[in-house]
């Protein structure tokens, strides 16, 4: 089981252990610093962590000793002197100028060295060096309908999921808000458009079901079936079992189907979990009492978890890196806007508060 | 020479020393010190070469007018000061 788990904080990176008395904090790293994604790589054990300085713009820094030390390593760079995209929602040009890492994830373990990045504004990086330098997707760049996306939230289009298919690491499943769901089967040359059945509620009639322009908060994938995809989408939750072609939307949230998290069990694709808030107009926790929601019957059904979480006055939101299961499907760690951590490790049922004097939490990730 | 120094506050994040280099503007000199320690363009300029929005370069007590390009004169014994704008919570 894992007994490591990283924090990314508006202040910096927050290590936690468990060790036999439970889990603790540790130690911090970047402390005062922003961090927005993190990326523990089983792979080589090195750990990559995103830093978002206020004036000096986001930067990345891989550690070999568990955060001991750190190195910088190369970022992102958009390409120079195009014509920026004039954004289709507020007609102000887009910047090309790396905004905010907002996705980092290795390449299969038959590609050492492969991490993939998706970035604010709407781009996604591939290096083959680990993170020496970085490549924009140019197959993914240049189609038009990149031109069409927008941002749901932030001023301006990302990339937030990217899911690399364990069978075939050249089959790549992303996420993007607002850019719908896509996939290459060829290692990023090519991109598909996916997400039929997909319903932006809030947009006008006719533009409802592009789904070039669908606010996918999160996707997850079982990692031991991964043509079963999990969505938590602006307007709902969503079930997909072929491999994100095509998605059943889900009417059985209990108590509600706003959220932006999910996570799926690693080996039963039925099952999936996520934090509901009450609805768009309102972030917080439905009767401002706060649940982890699970089905375990593939959406038939939702059961709310609340053992160990306040359920009087919560006002926590949980961002769509802030959910978290482990690779056995027993421990899961989630953590709010509001700065609280806590951890499951019997999938859910119960729940022990790791903290509640942390800085907002912006990515949860297990080592 | 022109003169080069760096809020200490950035040398915190990275390698900032001061510098003396050539250059008739604020690019020129900006670019000689980047060849000395390449690492520091990234946390001064952004992607297509513009000065960080919370960045601010002051020339002589001035600040530089031509954020995009840098073109801004600096003379032989120009005092140019990198420092953060204040920002942030």
């Amino acid at each position: 089981m894992s007994t490591k788990l990283y924090l990314g904080t508006r202040k910096g990176l927050i290590h936690v252990e468990r060790g036999p008395g439970g889990w603790e904090i540790k130690r911090t790293s970047f402390l005062g610093v922003p961090v927005p994604m993190l990326l523990p790589d089983s792979r080589d054990g090195r750990l990559i962590a995103a830093v978002e300085h206020g004036h000096y713009g986001g930067k990345l820094h891989a550690s070999g000793d568990d955060g001991s030390t750190w190195t910088e390593i190369a970022v992102p760079v958009y390409p120079q002197g195009e014509e920026p995209v004039i954004c289709a929602m507020s007609q102000k040009p887009i910047p090309q100028s790396l905004e905010k890492i907002w996705a980092l994830e290795a390449g299969g373990a038959d590609e050492p060295g492969v991490l993939w990045c998706g970035t604010v504004p709407g781009a996604l990086f591939k290096s083959a060096d680990g993170g020496a330098s970085w490549q924009i997707v140019e197959g993914l760049w240049n189609r038009p309908e990149r031109k069409e996306w927008f941002g749901g939230g932030m001023d301006w289009p990302g990339i937030h999921s990217i899911c690399v298919d364990p069978r075939d690491s050249r089959h790549v499943t992303l996420g993007i808000s607002c850019g719908g769901v896509w996939d290459t089967r060829d290692g990023g040359a090519t991109w598909n458009l996916l997400g039929k059945g997909l319903v932006a509620d809030f947009m006008p009639p006719g533009e409802q079901e592009n789904p070039n322009i669908q606010d996918a908060h999160r996707i997850a994938c079982c990692a031991s079936n991964p043509d079963h995809f999990w969505l938590q989408h602006h307007c709902g939750i969503y079930y997909s079992t072929d491999a994100a072609k095509t998605w059943e939307r889900i009417h059985s949230a209990d108590p509600s189907d706003f959220g932006f998290a999910v996570a799926v069990h690693p080996h039963d694709p039925l099952t999936a979990w996520f934090v509901p808030g009450a609805n768009d107009d309102r972030r917080v926790p439905v009767d401002a009492s706060l649940c982890v929601m699970r089905t375990r019957d593939g959406g038939k059904t939702f059961e709310p978890l609340r053992n160990g979480l306040p359920q009087h006055h919560a006002y926590h939101l949980v961002y769509r890196h802030c959910l978290e299961v482990t690779g056995d499907g027993n421990t899961l760690a989630f953590g709010s806007t509001t700065g609280s951590v806590w951890i499951s490790e019997d999938s859910g049922e119960n729940w022990q508060r790791l903290s509640a004097d942390l800085p907002p939490v912006y990515c949860v990730r297990f080592g | 020479m022109p003169t080069v120094q760096f809020t200490a506050n950035l040398a915190r994040q990275t390698n900032a020393p001061p510098c003396e280099v050539m250059g008739g503007t604020v690019r020129e000199c900006l670019d000689a010190v980047f060849a000395l320690h390449p690492a520091l363009r990234g946390y001064l300029l952004d992607d297509q070469g513009a000065v960080r929005k919370h960045v601010v370069v002051f020339v002589d007590g001035t600040a530089i007018s031509d954020r995009m390009r840098l073109s801004d004169a600096v003379n032989p014994a120009s005092e140019i000061f990198v420092m953060q704008a204040l920002s942030g919570g």
